[in-house]
């Protein structure tokens, strides 16, 4: 293994006072400054950044509607008119897939909210209370670990679908049901890294210092241990928004997540996998909406944790 | 291995199938809907009959005497019945599981004989050229979701180049030879899909483990013995590295199983992951549950499986 820190300060001929000269860079620049280093990141954090603002203010530029429905121009190749081209009952692929664009990262970021939360809770409760406590709530996260999750995620979009939809409507039903499923089934990886990261912090001696002083329990955690146990809390969550992005994807392909009326990325791609002949464009560009989107933020978190997390600097 | 440790890993899988049991008759139980929910707005039935049906069939005991029951039938092999196929649920899945199996056997073996040179090679050579590409690579190959991957070799092989047939059939036509050549021919696509995606998230499982084992201090004894480079690779590095990767196959396998459901509902190949589908979109609970306690008891299986070669790669885990 090469060590990143030389033998002796002056192995390499300078004399110390020299290091010492350098102004020191605050933890946030020394981030940014190894994240940067990342050079496939950084390309990524640019093109998510130009997708997320297509998404987000797309509708000012392009103000066509959604479901424009134009039976002369039905499975129309891109063209000036309509630059993704447009789908079996003529509507603009390029304006559905800025709307659907919205919901499909909204669900992303949602979902890893939740998961994240959630994570974090049973992560920090396990790694600070040893003992009965951790083990039955590592089980708990082994048991979900387990669990054959695309089936179960279906399984409850079937059973629970109709009932919400009745409750919340439509849009806002479906939408919170995938959400708290998704990130309902994707916690433990996070709370298994918190765990792990309390186990070794708790026994510091910045958090004995501050037990000395005082602190209180709640006080140790929130101030003094999670703080430093975030570096690769964001690194799992940059990567759980990639994997909510494809789960939802995967739903609304199979017909099982939102409505035809809300055509997310998944959704416009499962109306267009019976034309894959005739109108190949309309499956390409969301397909590669959701590859694009997920790939960058792989790329991304991938780059936050040579910045971010400590224990993978080789 | 002693027997000891078998057994007590095989006792260890029981609590995790009684969870799973609980978190799956919790979700049902939890569902909005009543199996009666016909019969009582039905004016023509009274409600006395009603009343006998829910005893009957036990629907107003407690959570737990019904988890119970459910339990004991579902162990019994007493599935229920698709109103769909007009079949058992069992005998359904029964048909049904052994293409799933091959497919998922398929995918995974391409998906390690891919992953475990390309891996090991990378590691070899930490930020050669040769890494970065495999590392950019694999990171496309799992960013590229399963359902999208599917519609683009779709496009590619079936409908530009008409190479390879899109739509599975179980009843092939043809006999002797030709018949494996079919086989082959419409099986391509599918584990092409699972196992590039799988192969993909492996390449870097392997490329770290390898990375761990290298900088050992008895790989450098081996080397400074004199073996050759290419030796102390496949004889001293790759089998102790693979051995946390064979764990992290099996505990892949929910992943896979995912997977799995996608690949056999686009290219129509006639598995539980399509019969999951299909019954979810035709409302047959019966064999959505079924379905989904398979996969999971199938998880479960896999999980053991894993402890138990983990324990008979590494007698240290076996005797700890």
């Amino acid at each position: 293994m090469v060590s990143s820190t030389p033998a002796s300060l002056s192995a390499d001929g300078k004399p110390p006072a020299a290091l010492a000269a350098a102004p020191p860079l605050s933890p946030s620049r020394e981030a940014w400054r190894r994240f940067r280093k990342h050079k496939l990141a950084v390309a990524s954090l640019v093109v998510l950044t130009l997708i997320v603002f297509c998404v987000a203010f797309g509708t000012l530029f392009w103000p066509l509607a959604i479901n424009d429905i134009d039976f002369s121009s039905m499975l129309q190749g891109p063209s000036m008119a309509h630059p993704f081209g447009t789908d079996d009952l003529g509507q603009d692929i390029l304006a559905r897939m800025i709307y659907g664009g919205r919901i499909s990262l909204a669900v992303g970021l949602a979902a890893m909210f939740v998961a994240v939360v959630v994570g974090v809770t049973i992560g920090a409760i396990s790694g600070m209370a040893s003992g009965r406590v951790d083990a039955a709530l590592m089980w708990v996260t082994d048991l979900f670990l387990s669990l054959p999750q695309l089936p179960l995620l279906l399984l409850v979009i079937y059973l629970f679908r109709e009932g919400l939809k009745s409750a919340l409507g439509p849009e806002g039903g479906v939408f919170v049901l995938i959400v708290v499923v998704i990130g309902g089934l994707r916690w433990m990886p996070v709370a298994r890294l918190v765990r792990a990261q309390f186990l070794s912090l708790r026994e510091k001696e910045f958090v004995e210092a501050a037990r000395a002083l005082g602190a209180s329990r709640m006080r140790l955690v929130v101030r003094h241990i999670l703080p430093n146990a975030l570096g690769p809390v964001i690194v799992a969550g940059t990567i759980e928004v990639a994997n909510a992005i494809i789960a939802e994807s995967t739903l609304s392909f199979l017909g099982l997540g939102f409505p035809p009326d809300i055509p997310t990325w998944g959704r416009v791609l499962f109306d267009a996998k019976d034309q894959l002949d005739t109108a190949p464009h309309w499956a390409l560009f969301p397909g590669g909406a959701i590859f694009l989107a997920v790939l960058t933020i792989n790329f991304i978190g991938d780059g936050l944790r040579d910045a971010l997390d400590p224990r993978r600097v080789l | 291995m002693s027997p000891a440790y078998v057994l007590r890993r095989i006792l260890l899988a029981i609590p995790s199938l009684f969870g799973i049991s609980v978190v799956l008759f919790t979700v049902l139980a939890l569902a909005p809907g009543d199996p009666f929910g016909e019969l009582m707005t039905n004016p023509n039935v009274p409600a006395s009959v009603q009343l006998a049906l829910r005893a009957k069939f036990g629907l107003d005991d407690p959570v737990y005497i019904r988890y119970v029951h459910w339990l004991m039938a579902m162990l019994h092999g007493d599935w229920g019945f698709s109103f769909v196929s007009r079949m058992n649920v069992d005998i359904l899945i029964m048909q049904r599981l052994p293409v799933t199996l091959a497919v998922i056997g398929a995918s995974q073996l391409l998906a390690v004989l891919v992953a475990i040179p390309v891996g090991v090679l990378g590691a070899a050579r930490p930020y050669s050229l040769f890494d970065q590409i495999a590392n950019t690579l694999a990171f496309i190959g799992f960013s590229l979701p399963t359902f999208f991957t599917g519609l683009l070799l779709i496009m590619v092989f079936s409908i530009r180049l008409e190479w390879l047939p899109f739509v599975f059939q179980s009843d092939l036509s043809s006999t002797g030879w030709q018949w494996w050549v079919d086989e082959i021919r419409q099986s391509i696509m599918p584990i092409a899909v699972l196992g590039l995606f799988q192969g993909a998230s492996l390449v870097r499982f392997v490329r770290s483990a390898v990375l761990d084992v290298i900088r050992l201090d008895y790989v450098t004894t081996a080397r400074s013995k004199g073996i050759g480079e290419r030796r102390v690779l496949v004889r001293h590095v790759v089998r102790n590295a693979l051995i946390p990767v064979v764990t992290l196959v099996a505990l892949q396998m929910p992943v896979v199983f995912g997977g799995a459901i996608i690949t056999e509902q686009i290219f129509r190949v006639p598995g539980i992951g399509s019969l999951l589908i299909s019954s979810i979109l035709s409302n047959d609970t019966p064999v959505v549950m079924g379905v989904t306690f398979v996969f999971a008891g199938l998880v479960i299986l896999f999980n053991l499986i894993a402890d138990l070669l983990y324990g008979f790669l590494d007698p240290r885990i076996a005797f700890r």
